[in-house]
């Protein structure tokens, strides 16, 4: 199949992308790793008349910790990231970045085009949810940081301008007792998950002070489930609080039926996610090594 | 669109040649080995970033070639199923997925033996679990998969042992 027939552009940095986008106008588009946009325009879901590819700037692709921070540049693949010191370090980033579909996707597809296209079955923006995460936008009136929820706006859409793109995604070390895990069920590996959640807790003892928890597809973005987050907060994580959690979840959960399952199938498998997620998350803030990995019916 | 796209000049080293090409942006990495190179070995299969069939080593990592424009690989070396034989002699990989039935209609099977040489290159000694995730993205409607993971094991250990020289 072939897409509709486009100019190509090749920058050298990625101002020099932001430029060139608002020279080109509306029918323009970025072109990162290219696993959701190529296979949209073989579809002809989408003809942009010219692309704009960032796979030739230099020094886009990077995973830097310091200061307490990770950064990760925006061409930054999600294979790099699943073979990193940080993710090794950071198990909710290992959980997710070996996850994602299959060794061939996760060779070419970024964390920065993943939270650009902001599908609400992708994997990263429910992740990094639970993280302290910022994402830079650079575009021509200059760089500005967004926090990550206020970077997803609505299904497909995002905070960035037309000749914006992301040019950083930062996001903030836990703490030496936290333990997070990512669990996103699916029927194949190149297919997108059916339901997926993140969880990540800070403990101290067996009292827990903070908690996190998002989940992925079951909303046009990803859902947090205060309710649950802020009854965990300052109590010993027990059986109780674990399946109110899960109840919360549930009833926070909005998601559409499709041939992946019906809305109620989804709510249910979104609640023994969160159940197993919160488990894993705990045994990991207490220091235990746990293997995650995404999974498969 | 007021004016045709350019064609676009890149230059790629495909199992060790070089070309030199001009191509429509559009075109794909998969027809670009198919039809302009006639390497035929990589196959299409769902066309859709689904299956696998399409498999090939963009510098060293196996991408799905229906999903990676041509002029993308400019600069950049390119191995597909046609590389893996040398001066006639099959590569280990090619021998196990024989020797093992590692194949029914042989339609995926070139996507599957990229996987492999990818997975092999890293991972001398794969456990069960890792032959699994590696083939993940390859799809196999005939055989159920077992002789292929057999077929992976199989390379993998007579890969060791000649590497040790025994």
């Amino acid at each position: 199949m072939y897409p509709r027939a486009f100019h190509y552009h090749r920058p050298k940095t990625l101002r020099e992308a932001s430029a060139l986008l608002a020279q080109l106008g509306e029918d323009a588009k970025f072109l990162a790793g290219g696993q959701s946009l190529i296979p949209l325009m073989k579809l002809r879901f989408a003809s942009p008349a010219h692309l704009v590819d960032l796979n030739f700037i230099s020094g886009a692709s990077f995973i830097a910790e310091e200061k307490g921070y990770v950064r990760f540049g925006p061409l930054t693949r999600h294979t790099e990231i699943e073979q990193s010191a940080v993710a090794a370090k950071i198990p909710i980033l290992h959980d997710c970045a070996a996850g994602i579909a299959d060794v061939q996707v996760r060779n070419r597809g970024t964390i920065g085009g993943s939270l650009a296209e902001a599908d609400p079955s992708g994997d990263w923006a429910t992740v990094l949810m639970t993280l302290e995460t910022e994402v830079k936008c650079l575009g021509s009136k200059g760089e500005r940081n967004l926090g990550l929820g206020d970077f997803v706006k609505d299904a497909y859409t995002t905070a960035l301008e037309h000749d914006e793109l992301v040019s950083e995604v930062t996001l903030k070390v836990p703490p030496p007792k936290s333990g997070g895990a990512y669990l996103a069920f699916k029927r194949a590996a190149p297919v997108y998950p059916t339901a997926s959640a993140a969880v990540q807790l800070t403990m101290e003892g067996d009292v827990c002070k903070e908690a996190a928890i998002a989940l992925g597809c079951v909303g046009l973005v990803p859902v947090r489930v205060k309710e649950a987050e802020s009854a965990l907060r300052g109590k010993p994580v027990d059986t109780k609080l674990i399946e109110n959690a899960v109840e919360a979840a549930r009833t926070v959960a909005e998601p559409q039926p499709d041939i992946r399952g019906s809305a109620e199938y989804k709510k249910q498998l979104v609640g023994a996610l969160v159940k197993q997620a919160l488990s894993i998350a705990l045994r990991r803030a207490r220091g235990e090594r746990v293997e995650v990995s995404h999974i498969y019916a | 669109m007021p004016d045709a796209p350019q064609k676009v000049r890149m230059e790629v080293k495909v199992n060790g040649h070089a070309h030199s090409r001009d191509v429509e942006p559009r075109l794909l990495l998969v027809e670009f080995l198919r039809e302009q190179l006639e390497l035929t070995g990589t196959h299409i299969g769902c066309d859709t970033t689904y299956c696998g069939a399409c498999t090939v080593l963009l510098n060293g990592q196996a991408v799905k070639s229906c999903t990676v424009f041509a002029v993308q690989a400019d600069g950049a070396e390119i191995t597909t199923v046609e590389g893996l034989e040398k001066n006639g002699d099959l590569h280990p990989i090619q021998k196990a997925f024989a020797d093992c039935y590692g194949l029914q209609c042989g339609y995926c099977t070139p996507g599957l033996m990229m996987s492999t040489l990818q997975l092999l290159k890293h991972t001398p000694e794969p456990s069960e679990n890792q032959i699994q995730k590696a083939i993940a993205g390859n799809t196999c409607r005939c055989t159920g998969y077992q002789n292929i993971f057999k077929a992976i094991a199989t390379a993998a250990d007579r890969m060791r042992s000649a590497a040790h020289g025994d």
